[in-house]
């Protein structure tokens, strides 16, 4: 339009003309300048007084520098491994490596178990039975108002008072309770298994490709053809006839309870079953209030609609509320995981290997605190990035197309 | 008679409805109402009677209140709780180790200091709670109060016993490093939010950035090594702060971060007229931040805050580790005394009891400052 074209504010001849930067007080650019200037310049001063000192501490009490250490022989016993480890043989690196494999695995193992008992506690909170939503809303107050380090000692000293071996408590055949962990059965693996676990797999990428076209065909026709079929082959049948094939091997590693010790079966320590139980009672409180909040935050008139169109409960809740909610309660809930993820170092109060457990044992033998205490630092920003990209990625996923 | 008019029987009358007031029809509507919510009752109501059975019976019934000297060694003889273990809480620790675990290696006969301090803290937070003390009378009053607490506990003047640092523990340590952690964090949380969103001046902008990232992204627990560890590093030769001191500064600068990015929320929630007025104005911009929006961003994110000083309050307890005498620490080294050793569970207890007396009070506290907010704007 040729008015708004020549409208003289638009053309830009009324704008003040542009004016240089000019040395003066009332110039709120050089004003930015010069506090930026003053700012970091104290920040860097700080920095190199702080280094200067480091440097001539450590020279004065003669501790070395550098990431040699991860290369000798570490010497220090670990309990819980997930990879083979040796004192006697394995470098202060192969150890830290144990840590970090540690942590992340009660990191994942954690998340899981919270994940679920958060959303049902959550869920249970809002049902219509005032006995079980009393319950969880105790359960909540009770468990969250604790800190986590008493959580943990707690439960570690409750594993202590189980009896020792010798009168371990037989909690059913071929598992025992004992001060020195839970002994279960393990099953010995064949390559029938890893067959059965390949086909496992493969029927679970048939069900996905299934469930798509059937919903392809269900946008389509709007019938939706059954899925059932493809889900019973593909993840009953199939593993099962591979292992019936390959000679339907099954041999577990009973525990069997001698004088003073157990022969056979794989253990659970005390530490990490009383990291896990502290973890996932304090956190699960966390995410409960969590799922409850985004529940909530979906509107009456949702579940109204719902009702109106004929649906169950569970339906709704499954089809309307809850992929709705999971757009609220999915930034709060990155937080929850990046706290467990922080807060398994915590484990340390209570002797299980983790990486601040392993690390702080490396820093007491070598003195490099500097190196160890970068190690952790290092190691936790990756898995905490690591966790908010995920999330990020999952949140974008499934927010609200906007048009 | 020509008309007659047939009564129905008193049997086929209708009968007035029957449930649909009172406790019957209450457990119906709440506890009873489809075949699966009146199982889900049963169950619960089952094991939530045979807990609370239990309970009772091991807290109360079979529990062992005291114990007797032994008059040979002039010792506590546990024997008694030894007999109830598995059936019945040996309260006798408590009984035994209370002062020990409150006040922890603090001189026994100057415990009366330490008792005063908890009561000032008491009396502190409960003013602070109150609307009407939210004047800038409030800081002063802060001052004093910390002021007097670290004459208490130190002493050394008017005639009190100077009692050193390392030999402060139990809830005055847990309480000093919350709140004078969170004291110090406050102004700094705040400094650090408005540098996040200090547009022109990039630099301080990326500073404040990387340091809300980096502390936010690893476990408050390497900070205290690093206070522990590190800090003497840092420090010139010859100089090097109290241990108490170096965990405070580790939880100030932790505390810091999380407080700052509540503040943020607070900052973004708030209208953008708000800041173009105060600019059309023409005021400063201190004077813009102070007058303007910081009062009314503070006072969107109390609720939030406080939460945030109830997860502080719990992370205190984290300083066990590096071995400073908090709370928590004065509790686990109490039940490392030979005689009760087996005992922790009951003072753990105790201890869980305290903490939570404290989060609880918090929490119930931001809800109802968030009821009566949300009135206020629903107004």
């Amino acid at each position: 339009m040729s008015t708004t074209a020549t409208d003289p504010r638009m053309s830009g001849a009324r704008r003040a003309p542009p004016k240089g930067l000019s040395l003066s007080w009332s110039d709120p650019r050089f004003r930015a300048i010069v506090w930026q200037v003053v700012i970091v310049g104290l920040l860097v001063a700080g920095v190199w007084y702080l280094a200067s000192n480091t440097a001539t501490n450590l020279e004065e009490r003669r501790i070395a520098t550098g990431f040699d250490f991860l290369g000798r022989t570490a010497g220090i016993p670990i309990g819980e491994h997930l990879i083979p480890y040796d004192p006697s043989v394995h470098t202060y690196g192969r150890a830290v490596l144990v840590g970090i494999l540690n942590t992340l695995m009660v990191t994942v193992v954690g998340v899981a178990l919270i994940s679920l008992l958060g959303t049902v506690v959550g869920i249970a909170s809002l049902s219509n039975n005032w006995l079980l939503s009393r319950l969880c809303r105790a359960y909540v107050e009770g468990m969250r108002d604790v800190p986590l380090l008493l959580h943990l000692l707690f439960w570690y000293a409750v594993m202590l008072t189980f009896p020792p071996v010798r009168d371990a408590i037989s909690v059913m055949p071929g598992v025992f309770m004992s001060n020195s962990g839970l002994k279960v059965p393990l099953l010995i693996w064949e390559n029938a298994h890893t067959g059965a676990a390949l086909a496992f797999l493969g029927g679970s990428v048939a069900t996905w490709f299934a469930s798509r076209r059937a919903t392809a065909i269900q946008h389509a026709t709007g019938i939706r053809p059954a899925v059932w079929p493809v889900v019973l082959v593909g993840l009953v049948l199939l593993p099962l006839a591979v292992w019936a094939l390959m000679g339907a091997p099954f041999a577990l590693d009973i525990p069997v309870k001698a004088r003073f010790r157990f022969n056979g079966g794989a253990t659970i320590s005390p530490e990490f079953t009383a990291l896990m139980i502290g973890l996932v009672l304090y956190h699960s409180a966390f995410a409960a209030e969590i799922v409850r909040s985004g529940i909530l935050s979906v509107p009456t008139g949702q579940w109204e609609a719902g009702g109106a169109l004929g649906l169950k409960r569970g339906t709704m809740l499954r089809m309307i509320v809850l992929p709705q909610a999971l757009r609220v309660i999915i930034p709060p809930m990155t937080s929850t995981y990046l706290g467990v993820a922080k807060n398994s170092s915590l484990a340390v109060a209570i002797g299980y290997p983790d990486l601040v457990s392993i690390v702080n044992t490396t820093l007491n033998q070598t003195g490099q605190a500097i190196e160890g205490i970068a190690i952790i630092m290092a190691v936790y920003l990756s898995i905490s990035l690591s966790i908010s990209l995920f999330m990020n990625w999952y949140n974008a996923r499934i927010a609200l197309v906007e048009r | 008679m020509a008309t007659t008019t047939t009564h129905a029987s008193v049997a086929d009358r209708a009968q007035p409805p029957m449930l649909v007031a009172g406790p019957v029809a209450w457990m119906r509507a709440n506890l009873f109402s489809s075949v699966w919510s009146s199982l889900v009752t049963l169950a619960l109501a089952y094991f939530l009677i045979k807990f609370t059975v239990g309970l009772i019976d091991w807290a109360f019934l079979k529990s062992v209140w005291t114990v007797p000297t032994d008059p040979a060694t002039g010792k506590l003889n546990p024997d008694a709780c030894r007999q109830a273990k598995g059936e019945g809480a040996c309260w006798a620790v408590i009984w035994d180790k209370y002062r020990f675990i409150l006040f922890g290696r603090y001189p026994y006969e100057e415990h009366w200091r330490a008792a005063i301090v908890l009561v000032l803290f008491l009396g502190l937070f409960v003013v602070s709670a109150m609307r009407r003390f939210w004047r800038p009378v409030l800081a002063l009053i802060w001052v004093a109060v910390l002021v007097s607490i670290f004459t208490l506990m130190w002493g050394g003047v008017f005639g009190l016993r100077y009692v050193a640092q390392d030999e402060w523990g139990g809830l005055p340590i847990t309480l000093i490093l919350s709140t004078f952690g969170l004291a110090c964090a406050f102004p700094i949380a705040v400094l650090v939010a408005l540098g996040r969103r200090a547009t022109n001046l990039p630099a301080v902008k990326l500073i404040c950035v990387i340091y809300i990232e980096v502390i936010r992204g690893v476990p408050l627990i390497s900070l205290l090594f690093m206070a522990s560890v590190m800090f003497p590093l840092f420090m010139p030769v010859g100089l090097n702060p109290d241990k108490l001191l170096r965990a405070q500064i580790a939880i100030i600068l932790f505390a810091a971060v999380y407080l700052a990015e509540v503040i943020r929320g607070g900052l973004q929630a708030l209208p953008k007229g708000q800041y173009e007025a105060a600019d059309a104005l023409g005021l400063s911009y201190w004077k813009k931040m102070g007058l303007i929006i910081l009062p009314q961003a503070l006072r969107l994110v109390i609720p939030p805050l406080v939460n945030t000083f109830i997860g502080f309050f719990k992370d205190t307890s984290l300083v066990l580790i590096i071995g400073i005498f908090d709370l928590l620490t004065s509790g686990k080294v109490a039940v490392t005394d030979p005689i009760w050793q087996a005992f922790s569970t009951e003072v753990y207890i105790m201890l869980g009891l305290i903490y939570f007396c404290f989060c609880f009070s918090m929490a119930r506290y931001s809800q109802s400052l968030e009821r009566e907010f949300s009135k206020s704007v629903r107004r």
